[in-house]
Formats: C-alpha cells, sequence, structure tokens
C-alpha cells in the first residue's frame, strides 16, 4: 500500500462570514499527480493555505507525511509554487540564479550558509525544467512561462517529496500548456515526485495526471483520472457551477 | 581636508562615522527599497525627532540629564516606533499603509509639543534635524560604530531569509520561515540604522540615504548582490562628496549628502538612457 503524504479528516474552515470548507477528507499517496480543481472561491486557495500551515482549521484533522500537521517540522519536504501574478514583484533586481538557491532557505536552517554544493544544486534544477541557460538573467526579463520555471526550479532545488502548484499554467501560452505538463510528468516519475495541482480550470487537465479531485466547499469526486473522463461535462459544471470542456 | 580631519576630533568623528553610515544605510535600504518600505523609514525619522526632542527638553528641565546624549532616547523613540507600526500593521491587515501616517503624525505631534515646552528651537535640534559636521562626538561614533556591528550580525544570520522574505512572502511563509519574527528584528535594525544616521544625514533626510543610493543602484543591477554593492558604492560616494563640500562651504551635511545623492541618481538615470538609445541604434544598424 502505498504511504499517505497528505491526510484530510473532515477539515471545515470558516472565514468571519462565509464557510469555506465543509468536511473535507482527501488522502494523497506518494507518487500521486493530483489535479485539484474547482471554481473561483470553491476553497482552492484556503485548502492550500491549511495544507501549507498557513491557516488553521476550524474543525478536523490534517496529517502530513503521518505527522499532526501543527507538529510537522520537515516543510522542506514541500514544495510550493504559488501564482505568479501574485507573488513577486517583476522589477526586483534578482538573477534566475538567486531566486532558485533561495529555495535552498529552508533546508539549510536559520543562521547557515548556503551550502557549497547550492550552485551545483541550483544548475541541476535549472536542467530539469529547461532553464540552464537563463542563470544570469534578471527574473523580471523572462516571459511569464519561463518565470512560472524557475519557480518550479527554486521548489525543486530543495529536493521535495511533495510539489504543490497553485494555478501553474496561469501567464503560460495554450500551446506551452502540454510542453508544461509534460516536464511535470517527468519529475513526477522519474524523480517520483508527489504532485497537487490546483486549477479553476478544468480544460487544462490533462492526461498526464493520474488522480483528479473536485472540490467546491465540499469535495465532490476523488479518485483516478480515468474515472474522471467517465463522469459527464454536465455533471462536473453541476458541481462547479459553470459549464466545462474536458480535454482528453 | 585630509590635514583637518588628522588634526581636528571633530572632523575624524564625522568623517568616520559618514563612512560607516554610508554602508549600512544603503545595505539595508536594499531590503527596504524592494520591500516598498522606504516610507516607514521616513516614519522613524519622524519618532527619533521626538526622542531627540523629549531628552532635549529633559537635559533642559532637570540639571541631572544636562550631559544625557539625545541619541539614546532617539534610539528607543525609534525603537519603540518600529515594534508599534508593526502592531498597527496587523491591526490594519488591508490597509497596512494606514500605520505610516499614524507613526509619523505622532511623532511629528509628540515632536512639536516637546519642542515648544523646551522654548522652541535651539541650534543643536536645527543640527538633529539636518545634519552636522561639528556636532558629532566620539560617544556619537562609538554608537554608531555599535550599531553598524548589530546590522552586519543581523544580515550575516539573515541574509538569505531576508531574501525570500523580500522577493516572496507568500512563498516565504509557506516554507515555514518565521516571517514574522524575522520582519520585526528587521524592523528593529532599521530603526537602529535610523537613530544612528541622524547625526550626519539629520533625521529629516534620513530616510533618502536609505532609498537614493538603491534607487540609482536598481536602474544598473541585475542581480540582487550586485544592487547591494552598488547601493553602497553610490552611498560611500554621496557621504565623502557631501561631507567634503559642507566642510568646504559650511553647510549642512544632510542637505549636500542629499543633493549630491540625487545627483548620483540623475546621472545613472541618463547614463543608462544613452547606453539604451546607443545600443538600440547600433542594432538597427546592424539589421539595416
Amino acid at each position: 500500500m502505498k504511504k499517505p503524504l497528505i491526510e484530510l479528516k473532515d477539515v471545515s474552515f470558516q472565514y468571519e462570514y462565509t464557510q469555506a470548507l465543509k468536511n473535507i477528507s482527501l488522502r494523497v499517496n506518494e507518487g500521486d499527480f493530483l489535479a485539484l480543481i474547482g471554481q473561483n472561491g470553491s476553497g482552492k486557495s484556503t485548502l492550500l493555505k491549511l495544507i501549507l500551515g498557513l491557516l488553521k482549521p476550524m474543525s478536523g484533522e490534517i496529517k502530513l507525511f503521518g505527522e499532526q500537521a501543527n507538529h510537522f517540522k520537515h516543510r522542506e519536504w514541500i514544495g510550493y509554487v504559488s501564482q505568479k501574478s501574485n507573488a513577486f514583484n517583476s522589477g526586483f533586481p534578482a538573477t534566475v540564479e538567486e531566486v532558485v538557491k533561495s529555495g535552498l532557505s529552508q533546508k539549510v536552517g536559520l543562521f547557515k550558509r548556503y551550502p557549497k554544493d547550492a550552485d551545483f544544486l541550483v544548475k541541476g534544477a535549472l536542467k530539469d525544467v529547461g532553464m540552464e541557460k537563463f542563470l544570469k538573467r534578471n527574473i523580471g526579463q523572462l516571459s511569464g512561462g519561463q518565470q512560472q520555471r524557475v519557480f518550479i526550479a527554486r521548489a525543486l532545488v530543495a529536493d521535495p517529496k511533495l510539489l504543490i502548484l497553485d494555478e501553474p499554467t496561469v501567464g503560460i501560452d495554450r500551446e506551452n500548456v502540454q510542453a508544461f505538463y509534460d516536464m511535470l510528468a517527468h519529475l513526477n516519475k522519474h524523480h517520483n515526485m508527489t504532485m497537487i495541482l490546483v486549477t479553476h480550470d478544468v480544460d487544462t487537465v490533462s492526461d498526464r495526471v493520474s488522480h483528479v479531485a473536485c472540490l467546491n466547499q465540499s469535495i465532490h469526486f476523488h479518485g483516478y483520472k480515468n474515472d474522471f473522463d467517465t463522469i459527464s461535462e454536465e455533471q462536473i459544471a453541476s458541481w462547479n457551477g459553470h459549464s466545462v470542456r474536458k480535454i482528453h | 581636508m585630509i590635514e583637518a580631519i588628522l588634526n581636528y576630533e571633530f572632523l575624524q568623528n564625522a568623517f568616520f562615522s559618514g563612512l560607516v553610515i554610508g554602508v549600512i544605510a544603503p545595505l539595508l535600504g536594499v531590503f527596504i527599497v524592494v520591500r516598498r518600505l522606504s516610507l516607514i523609514a521616513d516614519a522613524l525619522s519622524h519618532v527619533t525627532l521626538a526622542g531627540i526632542a523629549g531628552s532635549l527638553y529633559l537635559s533642559q528641565s532637570f540639571a541631572t540629564l544636562a550631559l544625557l546624549n539625545p541619541i539614546y532616547l532617539g534610539i528607543i523613540a525609534s525603537v519603540s516606533g518600529s515594534v508599534l507600526i508593526e502592531r498597527l500593521r496587523r491591526l490594519y491587515k488591508h490597509y497596512e499603509e494606514l500605520a505610516i501616517p499614524i507613526i509619523m503624525s505622532g511623532g511629528i505631534g509628540v515632536s512639536a509639543i516637546l519642542i515648544s515646552l523646551a522654548s522652541g528651537f535651539n541650534t543643536d535640534l536645527m543640527s538633529y534635524l539636518f545634519g552636522s559636521v561639528s556636532a558629532v562626538s566620539r560617544q556619537d561614533l562609538y554608537v554608531v560604530l555599535a550599531i553598524a556591528v548589530v546590522v552586519v550580525l543581523f544580515l550575516i544570520l539573515f541574509f538569505k531569509e531576508l531574501f525570500v522574505l523580500s522577493f516572496d512572502e507568500e512563498y516565504a511563509k509557506a516554507s515555514g520561515l518565521p516571517a514574522k519574527w524575522i520582519h520585526l528584528l528587521f524592523m528593529i535594525v532599521v530603526a537602529l540604522v535610523i537613530a544612528a544616521s541622524m547625526r550626519i544625514v539629520g533625521i529629516l533626510l534620513v530616510s533618502s540615504l536609505m532609498t537614493l543610493p538603491v534607487a540609482a543602484a536598481m536602474r544598473l543591477a541585475r542581480g540582487f548582490k550586485e544592487a547591494i554593492i552598488l547601493a553602497i558604492v553610490f552611498g560611500e560616494l554621496a557621504v565623502v562628496i557631501g561631507l567634503v563640500s559642507a566642510f568646504y562651504l559650511n553647510l549642512a551635511p544632510g542637505g549636500t549628502i542629499v543633493v549630491t545623492s540625487i545627483l548620483i541618481l540623475l546621472l545613472v538615470i541618463l547614463i543608462k538612457k544613452l547606453v539604451l538609445k546607443f545600443s538600440i541604434k547600433t542594432e538597427g544598424e546592424e539589421v539595416l
């Protein structure tokens, strides 16, 4: 049986006046490539924040790598790629190398300098995302898709066991989305990296993912991608609250 | 000038304090600018003024406090201001910038009351407002050196965390960084640097030494470390040229340092524009 990396049991969360999540139970196993889909306001970001420890659940239990989330110390095992649009200021004077190296910060720990092999690790991570030629370039001079690859390299450099990507295809040209998924699938298969990909757009969920979860305050579906493909677009639309078009 | 520095202690104090401040102010300034906190430095400098005015008032009112160096109350006010700003920013989560006018006007208000109580401006207070070459004591120099050691230690210990926090706060928090505590420490160190810089640049102009060299550096730098090095070079240039001209022209060093910083910034903007124009023209000719 595969080892569970994330386990949520009856997790609920409420903002001041709005119920964001209700009785969420979800299990993500080692090696899974999960697409978590839901419309805007469905609670995706709240769920991510709960998993990442940025919010505490009102009720229920969250376990990370078998440990209670509030006692979990190995944050470096979780790589996180936030939504590019609200993540950074494009005028920031930083090279690609500096940005990727900063991904080692948590692994290295407080009061310690980067290790001697940090440059080697940075180059390796950039190679994994096909950005090794851009090492000395200013991050603000890159295209949206290239920046997103750099952010993935920043998450990969610490060699995480789990990679969480929040709306990673935003800012990437339609024609490059498939290549992007190919890269993620390569990391999932060859680096045995468990992935959670969060998106509001059902259209962008490709065959590369192994599992799909549909969220709209509660989980409406969680299962294999093949099973998800048998569900009608109308059914998904009723969960989502608007029409959808699946790609196969 | 070199001969004068060798002969007069007050010039040694001013010159060495200036050189140290020329490094630490832009060094922290890079983090302040990229984190869009430039105005917070201004607010803190105004709170420092309240501490200075308070100290001058106390030294007038109580004979036992006549020898109290105003820099100490300035430091206490500045650090308290930084902690208060953080509390206000957390209280007004969606309007964080509200903390700046609250603290700034509070600082000026208290200063105005204390200055009135101390029977108005005197030359000592004027030197705190706009800096002075002659007013820096040996004790001030030691305080500046001690604060410089704190700044360098802080940056050695937290450089990588400060970079992560400055570049992408959400990512920093998600990766388990103690963002709140590092930010609070950062604000306290900023407050210390502001208090340290006021003798040379003056309270009203201190934030400019943290922002103008950085503004020039950011026009040229590709990377973060490059921006830090350039900001320090521009900061030192401004301090040295500013102090020398203040000495020879008998002007307030705060004014000369800031005007030099602005001239450096304008020069950098102009050179960058010319280089860009030239490179576009060359590329165009190559295409033809």
